[in-house]
């Protein structure tokens, strides 16, 4: 397993981000962390991008930086390759061309086997079909899926991903998630992908670095990461969930009673006049499920729902899709829960509903 | 009527040429350094560049006839290395152009590789390009645009020049008698027949080349060239 070496500091606006960490890479690892808290920057160093960076970095047997030394190999010469968030495709190329680019300058192989094939990139991302487009008539996922094998076709020994599918829609993500997935089965590149999305880390990663306010946090298989309480704080964020518009109700004795069709949801009081129609986002983690009617709870949203769909793509979680009187719930379970409550597609079940976010506040 | 003589016109079209190339050698670096620099000299610069637009060509003119002439330092140098003088000679016209039309090929060029910014080149290093290569693969087609707006605006430009010209290389046929110059001339010897040809066709070559850049850049797309 290749080993990556970083002893790097670099001074950002805000605050300074270090890495003094050994991090052995297979498969996929993710780097997860809030937004704004140095998980870009830290992939932008790794290569080569980020000119005041001081320390040492080494790859496998690659010396890629030593601030003592005077050692800085520059980005064309790091043995990687990159997807930027925004494709970054060149315009004034043909989808082709771009390939080519990065094929004609390609990184040689220490072993002649491995270098890289231009036609079996083009069909496992199933690129043929885009060759002679420009960019621009590309669709998000497309240009994606260009900027993925543009970036293999470098022979990379590591494939640096800066949430790549954070400026897709759901639809496109899921259309993505699985080239990614054979992807780098197929060509066995460790990968680093940024995300700040749980999802794709319990969907794609089997390892985690967990990055917060410029530092690694903690690192280790995505069970163990997503399991810790004591990051609870870290990983809960920016979790997804459902929007359910409902109406606002009677106010009374400090309780707001909102209507979701038949069921109704009561909150600590909300400031509206009845009949108001509002929006509630409801995080997939926030909502547990009963097949019986529970009772000595202590949580008082419990509504009638209807399974629809049962998303099992996940190691470890899997993603319920719930009918509450004609509007969609999503719910968080484990695979175990699933499997010991024996769900199943059309069940009719409990959401247990823990807390709700209105205009930004928690409301539990 | 004595016939046309057409030599003012080939010898303004060989200088807007020469000032061209001379500019875009010159002007792609320094152009490439504007737009990437922090350095606090960059406004000091962009204000020297920019000071042909706004000084009277009599002035530029005036400096320049006393730094090119044979007691100026450069025409001193010129006149040591060569043993002629660079004042009312074609070499100190391509130098005189070259300072008078410097922000019009400049301009265009610098505002052309901001707009491009470090995202499109950092991606070419990241795909095994060196700077150089970067630089000549990527960021040079994106700027065409930019490329075709600064040559035909100097180009046109060092065509309409004039008093820098009357001042730095006077009016001597086959070396400086430029185009313009020549109008002036047929104007004041009252041969208005031949002021209105060479007029008349400035004119209308002007137009047609203002008229094919707008054209140029109406129809590629803003980013693909």
């Amino acid at each position: 397993m290749p080993l990556l070496n970083t002893h790097i500091q670099l001074q950002l606006d805000n605050f300074m981000l270090e890495s003094d960490d050994a991090l052995e890479l297979k498969g996929i690892t993710a780097v997860f962390g809030p937004s704004g808290a140095g998980k870009t920057t830290f992939l932008r160093i790794l290569a080569g991008l980020e000119k005041n960076a001081s320390g040492s970095l080494s790859y496998a047997d690659e010396v890629w930086q030593n601030t003592q030394k005077n050692i800085f190999l520059p980005p064309h010469k790091r043995r990687i390759g990159f997807v930027f968030q925004d494709g970054r495709l060149f315009t004034h190329l043909t989808v082709e061309k771009n390939l080519y680019y990065s094929y004609k300058r390609a990184k040689k192989s220490l072993h002649k086997r491995n270098h890289i094939d231009f036609s079996k990139i083009v069909e496992s991302l199933e690129l043929r079909t885009l060759l002679s487009r420009f960019p621009d008539s590309l669709s998000g996922g497309e240009k994606q899926r260009v900027a993925i094998g543009r970036a293999l076709l470098q022979n990379p020994q590591l494939l640096l991903m800066d949430e790549p599918l954070s400026a897709l829609d759901r639809a496109r993500k899921v259309e993505i998630i699985p080239y990614i997935e054979h992807t780098t089965k197929h060509f066995q590149i460790p990968i680093l992908y940024v995300t700040h999305n749980i999802e794709e880390v319990a969907r794609l990663a089997n390892e985690i670095i967990l990055i917060s306010s410029g530092r690694i946090k903690a690192t280790g298989t995505t069970e163990n990461i997503l399991e810790r309480v004591d990051l609870r704080h870290l990983t809960d964020q920016l979790d997804e969930g459902a929007i359910l518009q409902v109406t606002v109700d009677s106010t009374s004795e400090g309780i707001t009673n909102l209507l979701i069709g038949k069921e109704t949801l009561k909150v600590p009081a909300i400031n509206l006049k009845p009949k108001t129609k509002v929006q509630l986002l409801i995080r997939a983690k926030e909502v547990a499920i009963a097949t019986q009617p529970p009772h000595h709870l202590s949580i008082r949203n419990i509504l009638n729902a209807n399974i629809l769909n049962i998303d099992i793509s996940d190691k470890v979680f899997a993603e319920l899709t719930l009918n509450v009187s004609g509007q969609s719930l999503r719910s968080r379970v484990t695979l175990n829960a699933v499997k010991e409550l024996g769900l199943k597609k059309d069940q009719h079940v409990y959401a247990l509903i823990k807390s709700v976010i209105f205009e930004g506040r928690i409301l539990s | 009527m004595d016939s046309l003589d057409l030599g003012p016109v080939w010898l303004s079209i060989q200088l807007a040429t020469v000032t061209v190339l001379v500019l875009l050698v010159i002007g792609t670096p320094l152009a490439w350094w504007l737009a990437n620099t922090r350095s606090r000299i960059k406004p000091v610069l962009e204000a020297l560049i920019a000071l042909p637009l706004v000084l009277p060509p009599t002035v530029l003119g005036f400096y320049l006839l006393i730094l090119l002439g044979p007691a100026g330092p450069v025409g001193r140098f010129w006149v040591h290395l060569t043993d002629s003088t660079l004042t009312f000679s074609f070499s100190g016209l391509i130098i005189a152009s070259v300072i008078y039309s410097f922000p019009f090929a400049i301009q265009p060029l610098q505002n052309a590789f901001e707009n491009i910014g470090p995202d499109p080149l950092e991606a070419a290093a990241t795909l095994g390009a060196k700077p150089i290569d970067a630089f000549v693969t990527v960021a040079s087609p994106m700027a065409l645009r930019g490329y075709v707006t600064a040559m035909i605006l100097s180009f046109a430009h060092t065509l309409g020049e004039f008093g820098v010209i009357l001042m730095v290389g006077g009016n001597i046929p086959g070396s400086t008698r430029v185009v313009s110059i020549a109008i002036y001339e047929h104007v004041e010897t009252l041969s208005y027949e031949q002021a209105h040809i060479l007029s008349a066709g400035l004119l209308i070559f002007s137009f047609v080349v203002l008229l094919s850049v707008y054209i140029f850049n109406r129809r590629l797309p803003l980013n693909r060239f």
